[in-house]
């Protein structure tokens, strides 16, 4: 028997009792880990909880693929997008106190957002499509986009439940069985998923949940995680990882949303997102009083309790790369500093008179810390935003239509948004180019990872 | 000064002079590799050098890198629009056409492979690739995404910029075709490594890539060894994607290089140990026939080659013997005699392997229906080769040999031959023969292969996919599929009044 986490909630935003099972889910069953080991799953804001899990290896059942029909499969996804839904001011709550990040923000993005991806894929379920193609009247060509089998997915702690549903979404619609690790950070959404699955309906074994540790840091991450593809058995793999995004401000932006914008790019989710917009680049037309309305903004967040109603950041792990800044060099235009001295709260933090070989403007901070950088000329700002390693998003503002769609064209980026932010959709594919990734993820893009392309050549008459 | 190739062709199907140089091509130019070092090429019909090559090192991939991103950036990418690139690929082809007797016939003297399979084959196939990817230029579309009405979300499948490129040498010209088509349709530039075994055709290519008009560091050939200008491709921090064709061995480093430098995306054609599969009711004179061509094509060498032979037993023994006969028939020897259908292995390192596969059966137990020996005494040649009384256990069943030795495994039925057809790490291809509609079609399905052939094998097209379930690879060439490895997808959001 497996042992449950149950936690009361009594807060300003959610009161309620949450029993979260804490075995690792296999084959449709909460079981033990072979070898008995536990993570010690942290709430960042409060105290220490005990969880237990450990990485084994697992035989998922196939009893899904092209044995249950894509009909079928969309119906069960559906059913699970509507198990969340009842439940969703608990999940939110689990989130808020496994992840740090505010009430509001996991009952208004996470879950609904989740709750969305599993809905968009259910729908693709029993729309996978190949192609007939002509070659010559002796020959019937056409291609299948088989499942490709049992798929293994990692996620990170920034969105979890949200990553667990972008990974299971396209995964399952396909017809794959997947093995999904859930960061050993952030657990217990993935976790109180699981009763949620089998009452879905589910067979069993066709998602399994396995807490564990992976390696530490994103691309590094990736890295290894290639590495050991190649050194197995090459299986195909696809990444989502790091960004240090431009968001480029020119002087003919409406400045009132142009700040609402860049503050959501970069202090979103504690600035926890990879897509964050950190390095701002501002035209010297309009710096100064872009500088002045932005941090009035920054300086108007709240930073506290994540399930206080007015709360929009809650607290988070890092502080190094602030002290980097100082060091370096840069301007501590406000923050800089933890906030209070119980849990990981940190000051919403601008720097300015960055240069660009400063850490703070070329690593991924993950943090709510924004490198502010003036510049003067169109082909300044895109040489200077194309200048990293990382080509995640960029964010560009101006009503110029010319400029818009050209700055936009010309960033190497995976997303670009014009005159917004951090603002993705479902049925819209997102994804690295260089070092931010491999593939895409949402939209009919992601559906391509998911499937194996067989060719059939049917010979009607070519005698040899 | 890079030397120059210079050979007369004086054979029973071809006679020419050629003469070109036989430099590294960077930046449209042919220069000495930075070690002014060279490569021999060698005559597999007696093992005699016919030329040697510039040899690439790491410092000239990183030349070539510098050139195709120069190119990239200013006279390719999106600044040729599809239509322009479009009309240099099709001028390519022209041109490739106007000289495919002179490609051929260096592909036979490099290869060993017979002039007439080169012409009708190989340089046929190329042009036609070339063509194919030609006319998709201009027609690389991205899509328009239905999310709210005060936005607009759409694509863009922009090329990534430059591209590395390995091929073997089992269909030199052809794989370098394969590779170019595509990546250069979708407004890529390339470093390209040829393999040191066969750099002829590549090199001649670059003459034709000239004087098609292509800009200079479009397309950039590197001569060289493996683990110097291969490592150096695949390890490069400028090139953002990677695409090898060769062994599976060697595409596991070409991962893992690409997982310790920059993340770069990879693609791999690997290798194969195809089923083809023939039922009781298969026309047996076609199923013959196609099974000649099946493991006896290109001498074995041949990624999808259909190495594993089931049989169902009612046919079995009848298939046996005719298939036997018609083996018997094939000529070997001379790639530039008309009747040859088998020329040489391509070199003494893959004749040393397959020999050695044939001495593994032989101490293993199986019987040698035909061939299982060295053909003369000069030269890579091996006579065609039927092992039967195999069991899977042994390494002729499960490994991949590349020579034209096949098995032959007597099945029961449908069930039976499914699960020993997919027991394999492999999953390029497969084949079945049966005149029966629904056992056709439900045994294609059930086959764990990239690409599975129903009455028929090795009978590829430019435009359909190709690629390997499992360890045979990752990703499809050819077809419209092959256009996503070489586009980079960027997704452009337009705010047009969410105001926050």
């Amino acid at each position: 028997m497996s042992s449950s986490f149950t936690h009361q909630f009594d807060t300003p935003t959610y009161k309620g009792t949450s029993t979260v099972p804490t075995g690792l889910f296999i084959n449709g069953k909460f079981v033990e880990p072979v070898e008995k080991g536990t993570i010690d799953v942290l709430n960042p804001a409060l105290t220490a909880e005990a969880v237990n899990g450990k990485v084994i290896t697992s035989v998922a059942a196939e009893r899904w693929g092209l044995k249950v029909p894509g009909t079928q499969r969309g119906r069960i996804l559906n059913k699970l997008a509507d198990l969340i839904q009842a439940n969703a001011d608990e999940f939110s709550a689990l989130e808020v106190l496994n992840v740090g990040k505010t009430f509001n923000a996991a009952r208004n993005a996470d879950i609904p957002g989740s709750i969305a991806v599993l809905r968009y894929y259910a729908g693709w379920a029993d729309k996978i499509q190949g192609k007939t193609i002509e070659t010559n009247e002796k020959k019937l060509a056409y291609t299948r986009h088989e499942p490709i089998g049992v798929v293994g997915a990692i996620i990170p702690w920034n969105y979890p439940l949200m990553m667990l549903s972008c990974k299971i979404g396209p995964a399952l619609a396909a017809g794959n069985v997947v093995i999904l690790k859930p960061s050993e950070l952030t657990p217990l959404t993935a976790l109180r998923l699981c009763p949620l699955l089998v009452e879905a309906g589910f067979p069993d074994g066709v998602i399994n949940i396995v807490n564990g540790y992976a390696f530490t840091g994103s691309t590094l991450t990736g890295r290894k995680i290639m590495e050991a593809a190649s050194k197995t058995n090459l299986k195909d793999v696809i990444f989502e990882l790091g960004g240090k995004s431009p968001s480029i401000i020119f002087d003919d932006v409406d400045l009132e949303q142009t700040v609402k914008w860049v503050s959501r790019g970069i202090f979103t989710n504690q600035g926890q997102v990879c897509t964050a917009g950190s390095r701002i680049f501002v035209q010297a037309g309009i710096y100064d009083k872009f500088l002045k309305a932005f941090t009035e903004h920054a300086l108007s967040l709240k930073v506290g309790d994540p399930f206080a109603r007015d709360t929009y950041q809650g607290p988070q792990r890092i502080m190094g790369y602030i002290k980097s800044g100082k060091e370096d060099g840069a301007t501590v235009h406000i923050g800089g500093e933890r906030h209070g001295n119980e849990g990981y709260f940190i000051q919403p933090t601008i720097f300015t008179e960055c240069k660009s070989n400063m850490k703070i403007v070329q690593e991924e901070i993950f943090g709510p810390v924004a490198a502010v950088v003036k510049f003067t000329t169109e082909e300044e700002a895109i040489e200077q935003a194309n200048n990293t390693l990382y080509w995640s998003c960029l964010l560009c503002l101006h009503q110029d239509i010319d400029r818009a769609i050209r700055v936009a064209h010309s960033i190497e980026a995976g997303t670009a948004w014009i005159n917004c932010h951090n603002s993705t959709e479902l049925s819209v594919p997102f994804g690295g180019f260089k070092q931010s990734g491999i593939g895409r993820e949402l939209g009919e893009y992601a559906l391509e990872h998911y499937t194996n392309v067989k060719a059939v050549h049917v010979n009607i008459g070519h005698r040899i | 000064m890079p030397s120059t190739f210079a050979h007369e062709f004086k054979t029973p199907t071809f006679q020419t002079k050629v003469a070109f140089s036989t430099g590294l091509f960077i930046n449209g130019q042919f220069v000495d590799g930075s070690d002014n070092t060279t490569i021999d090429v060698i005559n597999p019909t007696n093992g005699k050098v016919i030329t040697s090559v510039s040899e690439g090192t790491s410092k000239d991939v990183d030349l070539a890198v510098e050139a195709a991103h120069k190119a990239f950036d200013t006279t390719w990418g999106l600044h040729a629009p599809g239509a322009q690139r479009s009309i240099l690929m099709a001028k390519l082809a022209a041109l490739m056409e106007k000289n495919a007797d002179e490609l051929a016939a260096l592909e036979a003297l490099d290869n060993g492979k017979t002039f007439k399979w080169a012409r009708n084959a190989d340089v046929a196939g190329s042009i036609d690739c070339i063509r194919y990817y030609a006319g998709w230029a201009d027609k690389v579309t991205g899509q328009v995404q239905e999310t709210t009405e005060d936005k607009l979300t759409y694509t863009r499948h922009e090329p990534i910029g430059v591209v590395g490129q390995i091929i073997p040498w089992n269909f030199p010209l052809l794989m370098m075709a394969w590779k170019l088509g595509p990546a250069l349709a979708c407004g890529n530039t390339i470093v390209l490594k040829p393999s040191e075994f066969t750099p002829l055709t590549a090199i001649r290519m670059c003459h034709l890539i000239n004087e098609a008009g292509f800009p200079p560091g479009v397309v950039n050939v590197v001569s060289g060894y493996g683990n110097t200008v291969g490592n150096a491709i695949s390890s490069h921090m400028k090139i953002e994607k990677v695409a090898f064709t060769g062994s599976t061995l060697v595409g596991r480093k070409i991962m893992e290089a690409a997982a310790k430098s920059n993340l770069k995306n990879v693609t791999l054609e690997l290798g194969g140990k195809s089923p083809n599969i023939i039922f009781d009711d298969a026309d047996i004179e076609q199923a013959v026939n196609w099974a000649v061509h099946g493991i006896f094509w290109n001498h074995g060498q041949t990624c999808c080659a259909g190495s594993r032979i089931f049989v169902q037993e009612g046919i079995h023994d009848e298939f046996l013997k005719r298939f036997t006969e018609k083996t018997r028939s094939l000529k070997v020897g001379d790639p530039f005699a008309p009747d040859t259908f088998q020329g040489p292995q391509v070199s003494e390192i893959q004749f040393n392997r397959i020999m050695s596969y044939i001495e593994s059966g032989k101490a293993a137990g199986a019987k040698v229906e035909i061939g299982g020996e060295r053909l003369g005494s000069e030269g890579y040649f091996i006579k065609p080769t039927i092992f039967t009384n195999v069991d899977p256990s042994m390494k002729i069943v499960q490994e991949e040999i590349f020579g034209p030795v096949g098995v032959v495994i007597k099945f029961k039925d449908e069930e039976d031959v499914v699960r020993q057809a997919n027991d394999t790490v492999y999953g390029l291809a497969a084949a079945v023969f049966t005149q029966n509609l629904n056992r056709a079609i439900n045994t294609a399905h059930r086959l764990k292969a990239g690409t599975a052939w129903i009455n028929c094998v090795n009978s590829l097209h430019s435009n359909v996919p190709f690629g390997g379930f499992k360890q045979s690879g990752i990703g499809r060439e050819l077809g419209e599929y092959a256009l996503a490895n070489y586009t980079a997808v960027k997704s452009v959001h337009v705010n047009l009044g969410h105001r926050m």
